[in-house]
């Protein structure tokens, strides 16, 4: 058990940088993941912390060593990888005691731990086989149970799921919760699907082009981004940005997105959008607050009409696109609310969660 | 309320002809089978024809009979040869040169594959390519640069190379580490790289992940660089003939050659005959480890 800290890490590969000044730190027993898009440089922050990479400067601290040049097998890190990298030689119990043999652990441990983390991972009557004889969700827990049985400070998981198909995915995304809540140990969880993120994390940290954009719980990055890229990001389907200018009128402030349609901006905002009255921003909502009209309108939203471009049912919802100013939107309404594609439909926008962000900047107002 | 019958009309029985599909095979395997037999035949008849002619003896091979037929078949030839200490020399230092130079190879090939391929270091791929490179050379090209040496080395420590037995497990490796590294390069760098770095985080240092998780996992490749290499030793004639004279340090097969061909008298009886022994090691391992060989050299061709 211990926690991790980064500070200023940097990595370079030849010119190329990866990774850009990044400081992060994950609380014992936390649960972190590392989200964003291919190429972000969260696969090569995680194995910075592993050990596989070098890092080009900064430092990285797990518990309260600094491990920079302190080689993975001393690091006491288990990882787990996208392609699960199980031994093809070795039986599943091979598989999982290889660690403990090479550190030189009493035959009766070994065998109790894997026993014990096999009966964890629901594998106890696999241990005799081979990884080819094991199904690609039976793989990933084989690889699990590598870690497991290190019982080592920090889990290292390097998108493990990204391999299996999407059923087992949500149930495999299930078993690492189970098993994290069970053996409570640092985790650092690398992906590149934001559900997994949302669902899996304690802290959600947002990677985007070598740098952290924002880490939070998953409910702040959803509902408090501090940048675009995280607003767009976050969510799916993704939030609707609309370009819009803000303006004031003697003392109210509003959106205005075309000549017809302007939001007006809820009073608690108010405070927080007046510098920024006469500028050109962004306008950003999520498909989930463009509801259907309903008998009460709730104070902070505003009814308006659309044409509806698109329909996709989705059972329980119905997604709804429409144009506004040439960008396709997307609402989230009521199945039985929802009109045919070509038909106007009356929209609720709820106001309370909208966005605004200075395009100059980037950042969420 | 009505009922609804079902109607089922009697349809003739038709048998359904696949023709087309099964004529084009058969005749595809017809073919197959042709070019095979040919091939077989072209290729064993040689080996067969050595066989008849070593259980003749040397009058009936000067006789003027059908040449495929043994009429008075005899294991003269094969006893008259083991029982010549002389063939059993050449048996035994073949034996001991392919056994050092085999083991050398391996060592050396391993080595060399698991650092160029795994441990990236300045110039590893340019030594990689370089070591391919010393293969494409023909040895006829190095006897006489290597005779120069032999001998700057006999001036300089009084060591004579030249003439003895065992100058073959210096010389051979020459031939046989390039190709043998060439190859386990090309296996190793198809094992995928988390393997090593699992290993790597489970406390594996570089001797433990070669011993423990590459040779185990490339087995396969080892047994073909092993087979190649054995070969290789078993079967140059080159070196033999060009660095050793005296009987008692031949090896097999320029040994059958010298000793057996006197002036213009070939025996060839005990030609065949040992030829057929010489041939016969190889073989015996050839068919015990021929689905690894496959198997190694097709490595990496598709995914597994």
């Amino acid at each position: 058990m211990a926690q991790v800290a980064l500070r200023n890490v940097v990595k370079h590969f030849d010119k190329t940088p990866a990774v850009q000044g990044i400081d992060l730190d994950i609380a014992d027993r936390d649960f972190v993941v590392l989200v964003g898009p291919s190429g972000c440089g969260k696969t090569t922050t995680l194995r910075m912390i592993a050990g596989l990479e070098d890092t080009t400067a900064g430092e990285i601290f797990i518990g309260d060593q600094l491990v920079n040049d302190v080689p993975p097998k001393d690091r006491d890190i288990a990882m787990v990888f996208q392609n699960y990298a199980l031994y093809p030689h070795m039986t599943v119990y091979e598989n999982m005691s290889f660690g403990l043999r090479l550190r030189k652990f009493p035959k009766a441990e070994i065998k109790e731990r894997v026993q014990n983390a096999a009966r964890i991972l629901d594998i106890t009557e696999l241990l005799d086989r081979r990884p080819k004889q094991l199904s690609g969700g039976q793989r990933q827990r084989v690889a699990m149970g590598r870690a497991i049985v290190r019982n080592p400070k920090v889990f290292l998981f390097d998108e493990p799921l990204s391999n299996l198909d999407a059923k087992l995915r949500v149930q495999m995304r299930t078993e690492i919760k189970k098993v994290h809540q069970k053996v409570t140990t640092t985790t650092v969880y690398v992906t590149h699907d934001q559900i997994e993120a949302m669902t899996l994390a304690d802290q959600v940290v947002i990677m985007n082009l070598g740098r952290i954009e924002q880490i939070g719980s998953p409910h702040e990055v959803y509902h408090n981004p501090k940048t675009r890229f995280v607003a767009g990001f976050i969510g799916s389907p993704a939030m609707n940005f609309l370009e819009c200018r803000l303006v004031e009128n003697s003392g109210d402030l509003a959106a205005v997105l075309t000549d017809k349609l302007s939001f007006p901006v809820p009073p608690a905002r108010r405070a927080r959008y007046a510098p920024y009255a006469g500028r050109e921003l962004i306008f950003g909502l999520r498909p989930e607050h463009f509801i259907e009209k309903r008998s009460e309108i709730p104070p902070g939203a505003a009814v308006f009409d659309v044409q509806l471009d698109v329909v996709e049912p989705m059972g329980m919802e119905t997604m709804v696109y429409f144009i506004i100013n040439g960008v396709e939107v997307c609402g989230r309404v009521a199945p039985q609310a929802a009109g045919n594609a070509g038909e106007t439909m009356p929209l609720v926008a709820d106001l309370n969660n909208m966005h605004l962000i200075d395009p100059r900047t980037d950042q969420v107002i | 309320m009505t009922t609804a019958t079902a109607q089922i009309s009697a349809v003739p029985a038709q048998s359904v002809r696949y023709g087309s599909i099964s004529r084009g095979r058969k005749r595809t395997l017809y073919w197959s089978y042709f070019f095979l037999c040919l091939f077989v035949i072209f290729f064993l008849m040689p080996p067969v024809y050595m066989l008849i002619t070593s259980l003749k003896t040397s009058a009936e091979i000067g006789a003027v009979t059908n040449p495929w037929w043994v009429y008075h078949p005899t294991l003269q030839n094969y006893v008259d040869l083991l029982t010549q200490a002389q063939f059993l020399t050449f048996f035994k230092n073949s034996a001991v040169v392919a056994v050092v130079v085999v083991t050398v190879t391996m060592i050396v090939s391993i080595l060399a594959a698991f650092s160029l391929a795994r441990m990236k270091f300045w110039g590893s791929a340019t030594l990689a390519t370089g070591v391919f490179l010393t293969y494409l050379i023909p040895e006829s090209l190095l006897f006489i640069p290597l005779f120069k040496i032999f001998a700057w080395v006999h001036q300089v420590t009084g060591i004579e190379l030249i003439n003895h037995w065992w100058v073959l497990c210096v010389l051979y490796p020459t031939l046989t580490v390039p190709f043998c590294t060439w190859i386990m390069i090309g296996y190793f760098s198809s094992i995928p790289k988390e393997l090593d770095e699992a290993a790597l985080i489970d406390g594996a240092g570089y001797l433990q992940i070669l011993t423990r998780v590459f040779i185990p996992v490339a087995l396969p490749g080892i047994i073909a660089a092993t087979i190649f290499s054995f070969t290789v030793s078993w079967a140059n004639f080159l070196y033999p003939l060009a660095f050793t004279t005296s009987a008692d340090q031949l090896v097999l097969p320029v040994g059958i050659v010298t000793t057996l061909i006197k002036g213009d008298v070939y025996n060839w009886g005990q030609i065949m005959t040992g030829a057929l022994l010489g041939a016969a090691p190889p073989l015996i391992i050839y068919a015990f480890l021929m689905d690894y060989y496959i198997a190694g050299l097709t490595a990496g061709a598709t995914k597994g």
